[in-house]
């Protein structure tokens, strides 16, 4: 089990994130949530740590 | 031809209770001739406990409810002589498909583990399962144990005592009252004794309706279980079809909260709907068509004093999963032999309330269990739809997806982690017989370990030594010496040592593990026999 990374982790930050905005392009938001449900599942699994999963949604929730 | 479920089984007749001056005491009254209370006379009559059953019904159950039992409740049913018409009657399964919208998103197969005596699952009707445990308890009744049952018998009012128990009973003739020593109300969901006794049943109830249909028809899908969310013929909602024995298919379909119970019953609307899902050239018949509302709940105690409540009458279920009778049948496999030791003065009174522990725990298990399905299977906010949509979809291609679907986690016997009956685990052995769990099955030879260990403590040793007998404070366990060159298969090895090179395993009498350790030593089994009946 692995603490939840909450520094830069990701190289080319601004790619990665207009990367994640075109995916949402031209989708309605019916489409959008469901694409972002799936990438929440597809992300989840590939973490797959139990601990790190559990601290992400607690930060996620906090919303800081 | 008249159904099983029309025929009086337990007719009432009078009994010589009725008119004798004062109210005569039994030793056991079971209310509820349910599969529940069928089940717990059974255990206490083959243990020669006298045992009355009374029911204000003299048939079993009315259509069909239960279908699918799982292999713990067949085990638990061979040692009570009623297995092997279950399994004969019985269709097996091991195939499922999940499909979604208009197609399939994938297939599985439950791959049953090899080396047990009994297959993961049965499906059967309940009215035949009821009927077979009344033909049980017919022959030990005609072999001479003691046990009744009283059909056409209401509980009307019931009174505890510190050493027993009142009943009124009313009948056709007339009412009359009755004394226990124990009572055991297996009186299902709506329990009227929980009622007279002014207890609680809390939990949660999912504002859904579902439709399940009974319907004979000579039809070519296979014996697999096929699971629709959001199908076509049934918009936004999820369907289930099921094989059952004699051409029977089981059907539920989900209705939603708002509509009209009586209409949607009439078949005038339900055939139409069949229809949609079946196709137009399939000729069905209607067997049984119920609306149903589903709940997880359960008494806060099971036990209270001399009242012992089992089954649903306890706790109550959504049936995704299976886990009502099945879990019914648990209770009664854990109750039985405490009830036992306690009525011979082997066991103090204590030993009752780790029932209470331990199936309090169990129904916990299976109310978890049975709530996450139904919220996967009706979600009730947009965005659990959403998530649960999200699944789906990916599971047709993605593999990971697929044990996050959840169209009802089938019935596995509960692991008592915690009873203050188990010792604590001294072997470096498989997780899976540590202390509290269900011995699991073993090819030997011909035969296989569960019928060895029957329903009396055993001191199980593999590859070990320890005396051939232990007694300790009225209770005798008797040696099962085996080594792992018994089984060929590895089973014996795999499941029960690990990479231990001995172990000796002290087993309840309800097949459940209470300590282990790689070698007898006398001290700390005696303590763990002691421990086990609620003497430490
Ligand atoms: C649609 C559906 C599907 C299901 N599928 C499954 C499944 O696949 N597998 C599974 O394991 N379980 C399943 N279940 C659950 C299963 O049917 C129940 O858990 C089971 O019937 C409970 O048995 P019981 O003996 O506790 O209670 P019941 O079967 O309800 O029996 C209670 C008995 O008490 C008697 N009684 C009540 N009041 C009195 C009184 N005042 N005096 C005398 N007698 C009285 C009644 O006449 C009745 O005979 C399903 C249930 C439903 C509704």
């Amino acid at each position: 089990m692995t603490d939840l990374i909450l520094t830069p982790n990701i190289d080319g930050a601004d790619d990665f994130y207009a990367e994640l905005l075109t995916a949402h392009d031209g989708l309605s938001k019916e489409d959008s949530d469901a694409l972002n449900a799936r990438l929440v599942l597809v992300l989840a699994n590939h973490i797959g740590d139990r601990k790190a999963i559990s601290q992400a949604i607690k930060t996620a929730k906090l919303g800081r | 031809m008249t159904k099983i479920f029309e025929t009086p089984l337990y007719a009432y007749k009078r009994s010589k209770d009725q008119g004798a001056g004062a109210p005569i005491r039994h030793k056991v009254v079971i209310i509820g001739a349910g599969p529940v209370g069928l089940a717990m006379g059974i255990d206490l009559a083959q243990e020669g406990i006298e045992t009355v059953i009374i029911d204000d019904n003299d048939k079993v159950s009315f259509g069909s409810r239960a279908i699918c039992f799982a292999k713990r409740p067949l085990e638990i049913l061979d040692r009570l002589g009623c297995g092997q018409p279950m399994v004969d009657k019985g269709v097996e399964w091991d195939v499922g498909k999940v499909f979604f919208d208009d197609r399939e998103v994938y297939k599985f197969d439950l791959l049953p583990e090899e080396g047990h005596q009994r297959p993961a699952f049965v499906n059967l009707q309940q009215y035949y399962f009821e009927e077979y445990l009344v033909n049980r308890v017919r022959e030990l009744e005609a072999a001479g144990a003691p046990i009744e049952i009283r059909g056409g018998n209401k509980v009307t009012a019931i009174g505890t005592h510190d050493d027993h128990v009142t009943l009124e009973i009313d009948t056709q003739e007339g009412s009359y009252n009755l004394e226990a020593e124990w009572l055991i109300p297996c009186d299902g969901a709506g329990s009227p004794t929980r009622k007279m006794l002014g207890l609680d049943f809390v939990g949660r109830v999912f504002e859904d309706n579902f439709l399940i249909a009974d319907v004979i028809m000579e039809a070519d899908f296979p014996t697999e279980r096929w699971f629709w969310f959001d199908p076509p013929f049934n918009k936004g909602q999820s369907a289930l079809l099921h094989k059952q024995p004699d051409g029977v298919w089981r059907i539920d379909l989900q209705l939603g909260w708002d509509i009209d119970k009586e209409e949607e019953k009439k078949p005038e609307n339900v055939i139409p709907r069949l229809k949609a899902m079946l196709g137009d050239d399939v000729q069905f018949e209607l067997e049984w068509v119920s609306i149903y509302t589903f709940q997880c709940r359960r008494m806060e105690a099971f036990r209270h004093g001399r009242v012992m409540f089992a089954g649903d009458a306890a706790h109550q279920v959504s049936p995704f999963g299976a886990r009502g009778a099945n879990s019914g049948l648990q209770d009664t496999d854990n109750l039985a032999w405490k009830l036992k030791l306690v009525m011979e003065g082997k066991a103090p009174d204590s030993l009752l309330d780790s029932y209470n522990a331990e199936r309090v725990h169990g129904a916990e298990e299976n109310i978890l269990n049975s709530s996450r399905s139904t919220d996967f299977i009706t979600p009730k906010s947009e965005m659990s739809r959403l998530l649960r949509d999200a699944v789906l979809d990916l599971s047709e291609h993605h593999e990971f997806a697929r044990p996050l679907v959840n169209s009802g986690r089938l019935s596995v016997p509960c692991t008592y982690d915690g009873s203050p009956l188990n010792s604590s685990d001294a072997l470096d052995g498989p997780a899976r017989t540590r202390p509290g769990s269900a011995c699991p099955d073993v090819p030997l030879g011909d035969d296989y370990l569960l019928p060895k260990l029957g329903g009396k403590f055993t001191l199980l040793t593999i590859d070990a030594d320890a005396p051939d007998m232990v007694e300790e404070d009225g209770i005798t366990v008797a040696r099962l010496a085996l080594s792992v060159k018994d089984d060929k298969s590895g089973a014996l090895k795999a499941r029960y040592m690990g990479d231990a090179t001995s172990a000796v395993y002290l087993i309840r009498p309800d097949q459940h593990v209470a300590a282990r350790r790689p070698n007898y030593d006398d001290n700390l089994f005696r303590a763990a026999i002691r421990r086990a009946t609620g003497k430490e």
